[in-house]
Formats: C-alpha cells, structure tokens, sequence
C-alpha cells in the first residue's frame, strides 16, 4: 500500500468523524487537565489543533518536521507554554497530543490497511507530542533566566544610611555580574546622593574567596575613583583569619568588623567635612 | 596521598563545569565540614580552599568533577576533598604556586592560598589532567 493511501484514509477519517474525534479528544483531555483550565478554552485549543493537523497531513504528508506542520507546530508551542505558565507537568500536556491516538484508534483498525495508518499517524502524533515537551523546558528556562535576573536585581541594593553616606548589604555569592550590578548601582547612587563616603558590608556574604575579594577591590576602586571614601564592613573573625591566610592585601582600604562601627566613623567623618567647609566660608 | 575515598560511606560527589556548579560544590563542602563537627574557622578556610580550587577547575581545566568525604585520622575528624579535571594540565607546578602568579587574569593567590589554608595538599597533573586532594583536620 503506498503512502499516499494512508494519508487518504487518514484524511477521509478525520473528515468523517471529525465532530465525533473532537467530542471524544476533549473528553479525554479534559479528564486529564481535571477543571485547571476552561472547557471552552480547551475544546477550542483541540479545535484548532485538530484542524491544523489535518490541513498539513492534506499537504504535507506524514512528516512533523516537515514545512506543511509550521501552523501546528507554532500552535503546539503555543499551548506549551501557557500550560507551563499554568502550572501543568510537561506529561500532561504531551498527553493531551497523545490522546488524539486513542480516538482515532478504534476508528481506524476497523479499516483495510487500518493498522498501518494507525502506527503512521502514531508517529506523527510522538513528534508533535515532543515538540511540546520541548517547547515546554525552553518556556520553564526563560521563567528560571528571568526570574534569576529579577533576584541578582532584588539582592543587591544600594541604600543611604546617612546623609552623604550610602551603604551595600551585599548577601549570598559576588560573582562577576552581580559585581557589576552593585558597582554600577554604587556610583550611580554616589552621583544620586552626592554622597562621599560609602560602606560595602559583607556580614551576609559566606565566603570570601580571591575572586569575591577582587571584584570587592575593584568596587572600592572604582568609588575612590569618584571621590568617595569607601568602607567593607562585616568581616567576621573566621572571615578575617580566611582572607589572611589566603594572603589577600586590602592595602589601604579601610576595613570594619561591624556596619554599626563602620557607620559611626563616616558619619564622624562628614560631620568634619562638613564643619571644615563652613571653617573655609567664613 | 592516602586513598581516603575508598569503602567511605560519605562520598558525595559533584560535577564542576560552570561558576553555578563552583556554589554547588561549595555548599556539599560547607555540609560535610559542619557535620564532621569542624569549627567555624576551619569551615571557612576548608570551604574558601574548596571554593578556590574548584574554581581552578572552570577556569583553567575545563571543568571536572569534585568528590568529598568526611575521614578519620589519628587527628580525629577531617575533611577530604578531591578536585580532578581532564585539562591540560598544569606546567610548571612550582610557579604557579608562587604568590602573586598567575596565568589567568585572577589575583594569583588561589592556588597558594588553598594551600595555606589546608592541613594537607598534593597537587598530580599531567597532560591528561590534573587532580589536587586536601584534607582539612579539626584540630
């Protein structure tokens, strides 16, 4: 029997019976998604769905890959991804692809040639049946990408404890992004504040290795670049006994075991600015 | 050194091939420190050697697999960890442990500094690969 036959009583099938497949499809399916999402919404999913690979087997053949299943594949992403976005398991939304094959199942074994039709249509239905799967990892990728941008966002803020003074609770791991982050948010809140003196406090950073020291270094840096006295604060004793058995020279940067000392001083230190300038005025 | 991981029932082990997989490595290292009863101090300086050397392994071998084990010597409780990658190997072992060199763009301590920060440390490397064990004792 030659292809083209198959994909005729493919085609002849899903014709005939199509208001009696659709019926039984969104029975199934709609067991399956148990009241989550709205009948209408879903029959009307199935619908297009169903239309979609029918118009490609007319054209295209038997071929998910092939040019003719474009409309169902960008369909099935489609569904994909509002599944995953509503919380759906990636099973079941291959399931619901999976069972148009118990639909057709019945019909088609009836049939000369029948079987035969059924395994082809099968494999096509595993091929779309994936591409969902797929489409469903790519969509839980980009939320966890997206989501991971948001917390570097959240977790480092830039804050002004005093006037003049602005403070960088910085929390968890400082890798070469988040350093950015936090540089870029530090000089642009010295600019914001005209601030002069800035304090980076590492209490909630667990560890300090060469890498977190050497964007710390380049941080504090940068703020004296601008003109800014800067200040790392919260470096507990294991922290310390760590950094000087790493061998680690903070040089000349000015250090502080707690926030609370490291705030005191820069605020002694612009109150003298402050009172320097007015001295200069007069 | 001594095979410490052999009939261990405490093996974990962590494949190591980006920086995310340095923070992995890093906690199954803090773990075992802290359930080996080691003191704050030697948590710190075992998991920032941990930490530096796995980072090593992204950096210049290409990525690798870190296994780590909680041991008994005649020291009482420790910690063993062992950092292994197929890179190129490491060519002149004495420089690079020289302070200040590196052939990276690092500060050129990580090496040095792990060293230090350990009670033992032993460095085997080749053209297949590299592998650096330490221990850190308790006492």
């Amino acid at each position: 029997m030659a292809p083209e036959e198959n994909t005729q009583l493919l085609i002849e099938t899903l014709t005939s019976h199509r208001e009696e497949f659709l019926a039984q499809w969104g029975a199934i399916v709609g067991e399956a998604l148990q009241g989550r999402l709205s009948v209408a919404e879903m029959r009307r999913e199935l619908g297009e769905l169903y239309e979609a690979i029918l118009q490609a087997i007319a054209a295209g053949g038997l071929d998910a890959d092939g040019e003719a299943y474009g409309e169902t594949r960008s369909l099935l992403i489609e569904l994909s991804r509002n599944r995953a976005r509503q919380g759906f398991t990636p099973t079941e939304t291959a399931t619901s692809v999976f069972a148009l094959k118990a639909v057709l199942e019945p019909a088609l074994t009836g049939e000369e040639h029948g079987t035969r039709t059924y395994l082809q249509f099968a494999k096509l239905l595993d091929g779309l049946a994936l591409l969902t799967t797929e489409a469903y990892v790519r969509t839980r990728e980009e939320i966890i990408a997206s989501q991971a941008e948001q917390l570097l966002e959240l977790s480092t803020p830039v804050v002004q404890l005093w006037k003049g003074v602005v403070g960088v609770p910085l929390v968890g791991t400082l890798d070469s992004a988040r350093t950015q982050v936090v540089m870029e948010k530090l000089l642009q809140t010295l600019v914001d504040t005209d601030s002069t003196h800035a304090i980076i406090d590492i209490t909630g950073v667990p560890t300090v290795d060469t890498q977190v020291a050497q964007h710390l270094l380049k941080t504090v840096v940068a703020a004296r670049m601008m003109g800014a006295q800067c200040t790392i604060s919260g470096i507990r004793p294991q922290i310390a006994q760590t950094i000087v058995a790493l061998g680690i020279q903070f040089g000349d940067i000015q250090t502080n075991a707690s926030l609370a000392d490291a705030l005191r001083q820069a605020v002694r230190e612009v109150a003298k600015d402050a009172e320097d300038d007015v001295r200069g005025l007069l | 050194m001594k095979d410490y991981l052999t009939g261990n029932a405490t093996v974990e082990s962590v494949p190591v091939a980006s920086s995310k997989d340095v923070v992995q490595a890093r906690q199954v290292v803090r773990n075992l420190a802290q359930r080996g009863g080691l003191s704050l101090v030697h948590q710190t300086k075992l998991v920032t050697a941990a930490s530096e050397l796995a980072r090593n392994m992204v950096v210049y071998g290409g990525g690798g697999v870190v296994r780590a084990a909680e041991v008994n010597g005649p020291q009482g409780v420790g910690v063993f960890v062992e950092f292994r990658d197929d890179g190129p190997g490491i060519r002149d072992v004495e420089q690079a442990l020289t302070d200040g060199w590196s052939s990276g763009r690092g500060m050129g301590l990580g090496l040095s500094g792990a060293q230090r920060l350990v009670n033992e440390f032993d460095i085997q490397t080749g053209p297949d690969g590299t592998t650096v064990t330490i221990v850190k004792w308790n006492r």
